[in-house]
């Protein structure tokens, strides 16, 4: 069974922090790792291979740095890597990014199980994996928290919705996004991070895919960011300490004030 | 290409763009500016110097035929035979565009035994709604909703289309955008129309909530977002107005053999946090899983539900779907009240649009106390006692 994983590098928010004097993002010492999101796909794409057999491969789209992100899936168990990586790219949104990918995929030829992450950190949009399923002619399964088996050309899994699970099944080839629920991904073992090491990242440039450069990058991109601004939360809100017994007292009041009590 | 253009006799190589940059894009090479990779075309660097430096060079060739696209639609979103309160809060979304835009409000409802739903969005104020009902709608999944709505917006047109991002628009909509070949901005915050171009202004937060971004869709059309739920209130029956109904068939041909219901597995007590009014959260400062008892009875005696931080679905005391924050949903309600929860960047871009927030923490320094209009410092497993005792003496 061939699987792709689809990962992407993005700034470690965890770390991004807003200083309240300036209002500016504090970068200083921001890290890139791999979308925080795009473990439990990295490790679903493996957990699929032990169970099924195969091979994973890990796709990303995004400037050369973004190798470490591959290097990283490396150590986490994935066979073979593919960096799309091109100027041509930059600029790209959700539209662009999937379509790039899908070509990229396309190269790799055989698929049967394309795993991508609930959505990124930076764009948390959760629109690239169906529009990679779109691009691509497949079917595609949202939230999956649980694959239940894949075998004769067909997956069946679970999948989150807002208030229940649902079981469903398709065929293969098959896009599924996977959430945090799936697993516990694993941390890289020494083997593992030798291997990290050793690993040849391959590079893919735009003209080496077969795709038409005007869905590239800005020009095959339909949205604009036409502003950006931060956004203090500051609320000067009340602030109480004291007694409990009071404390209970004030937040009754303020509660039927509120008018739930 | 296009690209962010550096006028080199003006900059003067402050580096305010550099400082401000949020992707790391922008440097100073040989004595120069330069942008690499990192760059996504944001634009802020444009924005903050102060030499006027920096220029955004857009292409892409317009479209010609974008007039032809006209009227406001907005997904009626329905479960198990009813409309959500989503779908009259993105009626009344649609309803707040049409007083710029002046152009037509219509709702899309498809599923299966959709009786009713028209007249209901009449009433609410919606002047038309296309209904594509078939038997083989009546679980949702998203190709064949996706080929569904695709459909509608390739035969009519519509300027704009805008639905929830809940988790079945956040599940669908994107093929849509990708079948009819469009931009679509996820979780929106807010929209408007630009007075000026009449284009769709989209707010969303990005870079983990930490940045808010203007987007527009210039030279695609429709353009589409997802709107988190509990932006809008729900439109209200106001008039007796009827909306004009448009039935479509769907060929279920189309999606045959591709994803298939098998059953659904309903959880105990798994409430829709996205639509309670008082969602009472714990975190790590409950200490223990049986103390979330304590925010249980809380959430009981105000008719709410329980929420909690990652920390707390982290170690296991509440399973995930009661998750708030980035990782887990985007909530609104009437009140949230956090109790031993720090207020963690990721915890706070699930919650901090609440209408009013509670803080319980000993800590007084705890960042959660920044976004609360009542903050309460102390121990929360003295307090919450107390006041579901005070709230069960009231009741009583
Ligand atoms: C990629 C990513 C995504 C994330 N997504 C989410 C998300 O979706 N949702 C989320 O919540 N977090 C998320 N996080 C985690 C987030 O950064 C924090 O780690 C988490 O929110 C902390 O949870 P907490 O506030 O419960 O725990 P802590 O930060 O440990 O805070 C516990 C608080 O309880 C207080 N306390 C302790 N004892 C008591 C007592 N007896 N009475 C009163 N107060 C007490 C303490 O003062 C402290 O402020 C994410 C992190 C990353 C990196
Ligand atoms: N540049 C990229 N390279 C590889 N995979 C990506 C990229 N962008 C998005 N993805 C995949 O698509 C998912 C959803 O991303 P997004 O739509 O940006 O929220 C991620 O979790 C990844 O699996």
């Amino acid at each position: 069974m061939n699987i792709i994983v689809c990962v992407k590098q993005v700034p470690d928010t965890f770390e991004v922090k807003i200083d309240p004097e300036t209002k500016r993002i504090v970068r200083e010492g921001v890290e890139s790792v791999i979308n925080p999101y795009d473990n439990y796909a990295i490790e679903e794409a493996v957990r699929i291979r032990e169970r099924f057999g195969g091979k994973v491969t890990a796709i990303s789209m995004g400037p050369p740095q973004a190798e470490k992100a591959l290097r990283e899936a490396v150590a986490m168990g994935v066979d073979d890597t593919l960096l799309l990586t091109d100027r041509e790219f930059a600029g790209s949104d959700t539209l662009a990014t999937s379509y790039i990918l899908s070509c990229g995929i396309r190269k790799l030829k055989d698929f049967d199980v394309i795993v991508c992450g609930r959505e990124t950190l930076d764009g948390s949009t959760g629109q690239v994996g169906p529009e990679i399923a779109y691009h691509l002619g497949i079917p595609y399964i949202t939230y999956v928290s649980k694959v239940i088996d894949i075998s004769a050309g067909s997956i069946h899994c679970v999948r989150l919705m807002e208030d229940h699970y649902e079981e469903v099944r398709t065929k293969t080839p098959v896009l599924i996004t996977v959430i945090k629920e799936i697993n516990q991904p694993r941390i890289p073992s020494l083997k593992g991070m030798l291997k990290a090491k050793k690993a040849v990242v391959s590079m893919c440039r735009c003209c080496e895919m077969d795709g038409e450069k005007c869905n590239y990058g800005q020009e095959g991109s339909p949205t604009r960011v036409v502003d950006v601004w931060t956004e203090q939360m500051q609320k000067d809100g009340k602030k109480f300490e004291g007694e409990p017994e009071d404390l209970a007292g004030i937040l009754l009041n303020e509660l039927k004030n509120l008018g739930v009590v | 290409m296009a690209m962010i253009k550096i006028s080199h006799d003006k900059c003067t190589l402050c580096g305010t763009c550099i400082k401000e940059c949020p992707f790391d894009a922008i440097e100073i090479k040989d004595d120069k500016l330069y942008i690499n990779e990192n760059c996504t075309l944001c634009g802020l660097c444009v924005k903050v110097c102060p030499e006027g430096a920096l220029e955004k060079e857009e292409k892409a060739a317009p479209r010609t035929d974008l007039n032809h696209y006209r009227g406001i639609w907005f997904f009626a979103e329905s479960r198990e035979g009813k409309l959500t309160p989503v779908a009259f809060e993105m009626l009344s979304g649609a309803l707040k565009l049409k007083e710029s835009l002046g152009e037509e409000v219509s709702g899309v409802v498809i599923g299966s035994g959709t009786e009713g739903f028209a007249a209901e969005l009449g009433s609410r104020g919606a002047d038309k709604v296309y209904i594509i009902d078939d038997e083989s709608l009546a679980h949702f999944q998203e190709e064949a909703y996706a080929l569904a709505m695709a459909g509608l917006i390739e035969k009519y047109l519509p300027s704009i289309v805008i639905a929830g991002a809940t988790m079945m628009g956040r599940a669908f909509i994107p093929s849509v955008a990708a079948m009819v070949r469009t931009g679509l901005t996820a979780d929106c915050t807010g929209i408007d129309i630009d007075p000026g171009t009449r284009l769709l202004l989209q707010t969303r937060p990005t870079f983990g909530g930490n940045l808010m971004a203007r987007i527009v869709c210039r030279n695609h059309r429709p353009q589409m977002s997802t709107i988190r739920p509990k932006i809008f209130d729900e439109a209200p029956v106001s008039r007796d107005s009827k909306a004009e109904v448009v039935n479509e068939p769907f060929d279920p041909s189309a999606v045959k053999n591709r994803v298939e219901f098998c059953g659904r597995q309903k959880v105990e007590n798994m409430v829709d946090l996205q639509e309670s009014e008082v969602i009472v959260s714990g975190g790590r400062g409950m200490k223990e899983p049986k103390n979330f008892a304590l925010i249980k009875e809380l959430a009981d005696a105000l008719g709410g539900a329980v929420g909690a931080s990652r920390a707390a679905v982290d170690a296991g005391w509440m399973p995930y779907p009661h998750q708030v924050g980035q990782t887990g949903k985007t909530v609104k309600p009437k009140i949230y009240i956090a109790c031993g929860i720090s207020g963690a960047i990721q915890h706070l871009a699930g919650m901090q649009t609440s209408d009013y927030i509670i803080a319980i923490n000993k800590d007084p320094e705890a960042p959660i106390f920044r976004v609360a209009n009542l903050g309460i410092v102390g121990d929360v497993f003295e307090i919450l006692p107390a006041l579901t005792r005070k709230i069960k003496e009231k009741n009583s």
